[in-house]
Order: structure tokens, then C-alpha cells, then sequence
């Protein structure tokens, strides 16, 4: 079994050797980067290429470390308790599965994903070292221990909104996906658009990175912005050499919106032009 | 087997322990990876290094180890000067003038890798010459000198302050090692300053008033609700970007970004040295500016006030009218001070400088009594106490 990339995902060798390290050690992998250089993707699509089922989890600021193992729903027991159901005698009724639960409980491995874990409150990691390290967790309310049949592929994201703390690291293999350079993102423009003709590509390269140079933007595009330009630029059939007139100084890219999120960057970019 | 790169690791300061150290034999006896160096060197970082911020570090231990040098001279470098800090933080110090005058001699990365070279080269402590690293040359390295792209290392007094960045050994020690300075220490600290209200939909179960309703209505359910329990607090927060705070914006940039995310209703302002009329948000844009009596008058008293700030300065910049570096003040910062402690219930002050030596500059003092003596050092400590006086306006800071 091993992760090699897909069709659709270009995996450096740095990145599959994470990968494999993580599904051979039975540790979650966290997977930090830029934002929108693949982190989420990452797990689908090895879901994909090893063939199982992902469950994803994704994390809020309200989300606590319970809801992932189950929730115990009282209020309908006692409603029940009143109208006499017979439900009421077994407490399995009213336990609800969180998505830990549901990926210890599968026959064959799946792969759980985690995402942005950051975002979750600061004791959050903690309060899942025992699950994600054992793979078990005691269920107060049955009084039985779930325990995973199959340990599953854990893939963590985060996003850096705030530190995690050792001793969950401890448990953990770590990766951060670096920028791809332009080699390698050629080859991710290419697995998604094959019948892109290659002049169009090298000329919108040029521009994307050339605005990653600017110095002082607050979110630098990303490769996910590319793709969404370059699907754009297809489709208004937007020729290479209209690109190549753009400078980023007196020529701006047709729909920079896709690539810059960021009131302050543009105006960054329209300062520029203005020649401040 | 590669015990002594375990080792190397340690002593280099990354932080690793025998969890990891046991994972790579589990994944060697696995045969998880082809053997290839590449493939190793792919397997240990993902294994050992657990933060971005350790990447570069590691690169060069691993570099070095499997180059079979035996002795590592590197040890300066790894242990306080991490690269990536070397580059950008260092970059972003520099004015336009500067920049342009180290693009001249041959860009950044040529000044680096020659300090790099010189670093090696050099055995023991230097000073004068032209070459070497050290104190009082005309080298671009070391400190006290007069080379626009001058480096200053180990330096106590502040013969030439156009220096691009002081790096005196300990400063970085500081940076790296004490985990004090942690932004996750400093969540926790700030977290005590939580307030905890219930506004808003009703969406969690009351459970005593359920208890109670529900006996009242002889014993068939009744269900009460109330709003989630929310962080209710305010802070706002007014940072000093003097000069002198050049020193300390590695940690203020820690706390702000601690704060951000701990209190949501956060405010902050900039001003320089001292408080006067106008406050500023952006560095970039300072002509953007905020009349203080607008502050005053838009944020109410709920709001928890927090000064950082070194509150060293002249005197009279503090107490006397058009005192100011920067432009002609009608008022003292003394009185802007006053307005603002009269207007909030809660204000305080974190020094970034250590508490020893508090006592050597007057405004310190000053400003220190004018506060009720509450003003709180910079360590996880003097923010604990910080966030309790916020809460309890009774402690003070006693040294």
C-alpha cells in the first residue's frame, strides 16, 4: 500500500514519503502550508488512490473534543422516559456517533481527516491525545471502551492560527507542503487542464508569480487562485500574448479578483501603478 | 544506529525526544522507504521536526552529519541565529536607502554568506582590522562600526545605532529558548482575562431551571434554555513603536497575535513613545490617524485598556508641552495619559524591558506611579498578574 499521487494531484516524493511514513507508524500526519497549496485535498485524494473512505471532520471554534467521539442526547431520553417509548430502556439509543466513533467502527480502513484544527480552541489538541494516540476512547454511558477495529489514516490540517501544543505533536508525523516552484506547478496546471496549450500557461506563469514578488502582500496567491484564473482565462479564450503585455505596472492581469482576495492588496497593486 | 545525529539534534537545540527517535527505527525496520539518501533525509524531517519554524535548522544539521564532518562549527549559527530569521526579519528592518545600498555591494545573500565564511574562518575574540568580525573595525561585521550594512555583535553600549540589527548573542537566546516567550504560554495567561456572559439566542439547556419547571409541573417535562455562555471582554490595546521599542517587536508582534485571537473584541492603536492627541492602526499609513478624544469617546469604559510600551523616554517628552520627537504638542503626554486613566476603569501597563532596570530611566518611574504601580513586566508571570489586576483592580505590581 502506498501513496504515490493521482491523476488529478501532484504529490512530490517528499510529500508521498510523509504520506507512507504516516499509514506504516499508525501516527496522524498534520499537514501545515500556505493556504490553498492542497492540505484538504491531500486526504481525499489519498482516499482515493489507496481506494477507502474518507470521513472528514471539520473543526469550528465552537467544536469540542466530545463531539467527535459521541454525544449523549438526555433531553429525548427523558422526553420518551415520559411518553412511555420503549426506547428508553436501552441507552444505545441516544448515544450519537461523532466521526471518531464512526471511523474506530468500520470493518476496513478508512482515512480521517481532521481539518483546520486551529481553529478549535487552544485545549482542544489536548483533550485528543489519548484517542488519536490508542485509538480508544471510554464511553461513560454504555461503560465500554471503543476501541478501533482497523487503526485509520489520520490526516490533520492547520493552518498556523495557533500553536499546537508538544505533547500532541509528539504523537504526530509533520509535513509542511512548501510553495511549488514552477516546475511543479506546471504539472499541477497540466493534470487539471490536459488540453491547455502550453504558451498560455508559461505566459500566465509568468504573471502569477510575478505577482507572489510583490513585496508587503497580505495573502500571496495561491496555487488553488491559480487554478481558478487559469479556468477563467480559458473561458473567455483569453490569448497568451494578451497576457504578455502585462507588467504589473502600467497592465494589469484580466481577472485579478480570482488571484487577489484582499482590499489592502489591491490597492498595493493600484499604488504601484499610480506610481507611488 | 544514528544515535549521535539524535544526539546532535538535541544538542542544536530541536526539539526532539525519544518518540521520535524510536518511530524512525520502527520505520527503518519497516522498510518504509526505499534506501536512498533522499528518501531518508524526506523520512527524519518529517518525523523529527514538528514546526516550520525548525525546518531550516534542521536542513543544516542534517547536512552536516551525513557530510561526515566530524567537528561542527556551526553550533553558533543553529543554536542562536536561525536562518530564515537571519533573512527576513532582517530584511524588513531596512529602509529604502539601505536596501538600495546593500543591492550595491552585491545584495543580501552575499553579505550573509560572507559573514557565514568569516564566522567559520574566525577562531577568537577580535577587535580593530578590517576583516575580521568584531568590535570597533570598518568591516561590515561587528559592532561599533561604520559601514552602513554593519552588523553589531556583543555590544553593550550604543556608539552607532544605525547599525542594521543588534544581535548580541543573548537576545537570541532569548528568541529561541526560553519558552516563555511561547504565544501559547501567553494565550493561557491572556485566557484568565476571559468574561464569560450569556447574550443571545437561546440555544443550550438550562438544566437546574429544566430541574425545577419540570417539578413544578408535576414531573412532566418541561425545558428551559438559555444563551451559550460567550467571551464578553474588551480589550483595547495601545502599543508604543518608538524607537527605543525596536528591541521588542519580535515579542509585542507574540502578544498581539496571542490577544488577536484570544479576546474577539480587540482594538488596537500605535503611537510613539508617548501618548499624545492623534493614535494610528497601520505602520504603513501613520498619516491615517485617530484623534484621542474620538478614542475616548467611541470606546467606552467597559473597555479594558492595555499599554505596551517601553515608558522609557525624555522627561520632557512625558511632562512638558511640545515635547514630542515627532510634532508640536499643545498638551504633556502626562495629561493625555491622565484623560485616559480617568476615562477607563481598567488600565494597565506591560513593560517589555526587564525589571531590573526599570529604575534607571526617570519616566519609567513616572509613568509607573501614575499608573498606581500598575505596570507588569513582559514574562508569562507579569501577564498573569496583569490579566488578574484587569479583573481585580486592587493587586498591584510590587517588585
Amino acid at each position: 500500500m502506498k501513496f504515490e499521487g493521482t491523476s488529478t494531484y501532484i504529490a512530490t516524493r517528499e510529500l508521498s514519503v510523509a504520506v507512507n511514513a504516516s499509514i506504516h507508524l499508525e501516527k496522524p500526519l498534520i499537514v501545515k502550508g500556505e493556504p490553498g497549496t492542497g492540505k484538504t485535498m491531500l486526504a481525499h485524494e489519498i482516499a482515493e488512490s489507496l481506494g477507502k473512505r474518507i470521513i472528514t471532520w471539520h473543526i469550528k471554534s465552537t467544536t469540542q473534543a466530545q463531539q467527535g467521539l459521541y454525544e449523549y442526547d438526555a433531553v429525548s431520553r427523558l422526553r420518551d422516559s415520559q411518553l412511555g417509548s420503549d426506547r428508553v430502556e436501552d441507552i444505545a439509543n441516544y448515544i450519537k456517533k461523532g466521526k471518531l466513533w464512526e471511523a474506530f467502527d468500520t470493518e476496513e480502513q478508512v482515512v480521517l481527516l481532521i481539518d483546520e484544527i486551529d481553529k478549535a480552541d487552544i485545549e482542544f489538541p489536548n483533550d485528543l491525545l489519548l484517542e488519536l494516540d490508542k485509538m480508544e476512547f471510554y464511553c461513560y454511558e454504555l461503560q465500554r471502551t471503543i476501541k478501533a477495529k482497523t487503526r485509520p489514516i489520520v490526516i490533520i490540517t492547520s493552518n498556523n492560527e495557533k500553536e499546537l501544543p508538544d505533547a500532541f505533536l509528539r504523537r504526530c508525523l509533520f509535513h509542511y507542503i512548501r510553495f511549488p516552484d514552477p516546475k511543479v506547478m506546471k504539472q499541477i496546471v497540466d493534470v487539471h487542464f490536459p488540453k491547455i496549450e502550453q504558451d498560455l500557461v508559461d505566459s500566465a506563469m509568468k504573471v502569477f508569480y510575478g505577482i507572489r514578488e510583490v513585496k508587503r502582500l497580505k495573502k500571496k496567491p495561491s496555487t488553488s487562485e491559480l487554478i481558478d484564473w487559469m479556468k477563467l482565462l480559458l473561458m473567455e479564450k483569453i490569448e497568451a500574448n494578451e497576457l504578455d503585455s502585462v507588467d504589473l505596472m502600467n497592465a494589469f492581469p484580466p481577472h485579478l479578483s480570482s488571484l487577489l482576495k484582499n482590499e489592502q492588496d489591491y490597492d498595493l497593486l493600484y499604488s504601484k501603478l499610480r506610481g507611488y | 544506529m544514528f544515535l549521535n545525529f539524535f544526539y546532535l539534534m538535541r544538542e542544536n537545540g530541536l526539539p526532539v525526544s525519544l518518540q521520535e527517535y524510536l518511530a524512525l527505527m520502527e520505520s527503518l525496520d519497516k522498510e518504509v522507504v526505499e534506501y536512498n539518501i533522499d528518501d531518508f533525509y524526506y523520512l527524519c524531517k518529517t518525523i523529527f521536526v514538528k514546526s516550520e519554524a525548525h525546518l531550516d535548522r534542521f536542513d543544516i544539521i542534517f547536512g552536516h552529519y551525513f557530510q561526515g564532518l566530524e567537528k561542527i562549527n556551526f553550533d553558533f549559527f543553529s543554536k542562536h541565529i536561525p536562518e530564515e530569521w537571519l533573512k527576513e526579519n532582517f530584511y524588513k528592518n531596512l529602509t529604502d536607502e539601505e536596501k538600495a545600498e546593500i543591492e550595491a555591494m552585491g545584495g543580501i545573500e552575499k553579505l550573509m554568506e560572507r559573514f557565514k565564511e568569516l564566522l567559520e574562518e574566525q577562531k577568537k575574540r577580535h577587535e580593530g582590522g578590517n576583516k575580521w568580525i568584531g568590535t570597533g573595525g570598518t568591516s561590515p561585521f561587528g559592532a561599533n562600526g561604520y559601514n552602513p550594512e554593519g552588523f553589531r555583535i556583543g555590544q553593550s553600549g550604543s556608539r552607532n545605532r544605525s547599525a542594521i540589527k543588534v544581535w548580541d548573542k543573548r537576545e537570541f537566546a532569548n528568541l529561541d529558548d526560553k519558552v516563555e516567550l511561547d504565544t501559547r504560554n501567553m494565550k493561557l495567561a491572556l485566557k484568565r482575562l476571559r468574561r464569560f456572559a450569556r447574550e443571545g439566542i437561546e440555544d443550550e439547556l438550562n438544566l437546574k431551571d429544566t430541574i425545577r419547571k419540570t417539578s413544578e409541573n408535576a414531573g412532566m417535562l418541561e425545558i428551559s434554555m438559555q444563551p451559550e455562555k460567550k467571551n464578553k471582554v474588551k480589550v483595547l490595546l495601545l502599543m508604543d513603536v518608538g524607537g527605543s521599542m525596536d528591541d521588542h517587536v519580535e515579542v509585542c508582534q507574540r502578544i498581539f497575535s496571542a490577544s488577536k485571537y484570544e479576546f474577539k473584541h480587540l482594538e488596537y492603536f500605535y503611537f510613539h513613545n508617548c501618548l499624545y492627541e492623534t493614535v494610528w492602526k497601520d505602520n504603513t499609513r501613520r498619516y491615517d490617524r485617530l484623534q484621542t478624544f474620538e478614542l475616548l469617546r467611541k470606546y467606552n469604559k467597559d473597555y479594558k485598556v492595555i499599554f505596551i510600551g517601553d515608558a522609557a523616554m525624555s522627561p520632557y517628552e512625558l511632562m512638558s508641552k511640545s515635547g514630542s520627537v515627532e510634532h508640536y504638542n499643545d498638551e504633556a503626554g502626562v495629561v493625555w495619559l491622565q484623560r485616559v486613566l480617568d476615562h477607563f476603569e481598567n488600565v494597565v501597563w506591560i513593560n517589555p524591558n526587564e525589571e531590573t532596570s526599570w529604575n534607571y530611566y526617570q519616566t519609567t518611574h513616572m509613568i509607573r506611579d501614575l499608573f498606581g504601580h500598575k505596570m507588569f513586566p513582559m514574562t508569562i508571570e507579569g501577564i498573569t498578574n496583569c490579566m488578574k489586576c484587569l479583573k481585580n483592580s486592587k493587586l498591584i505590581h510590587t517588585s
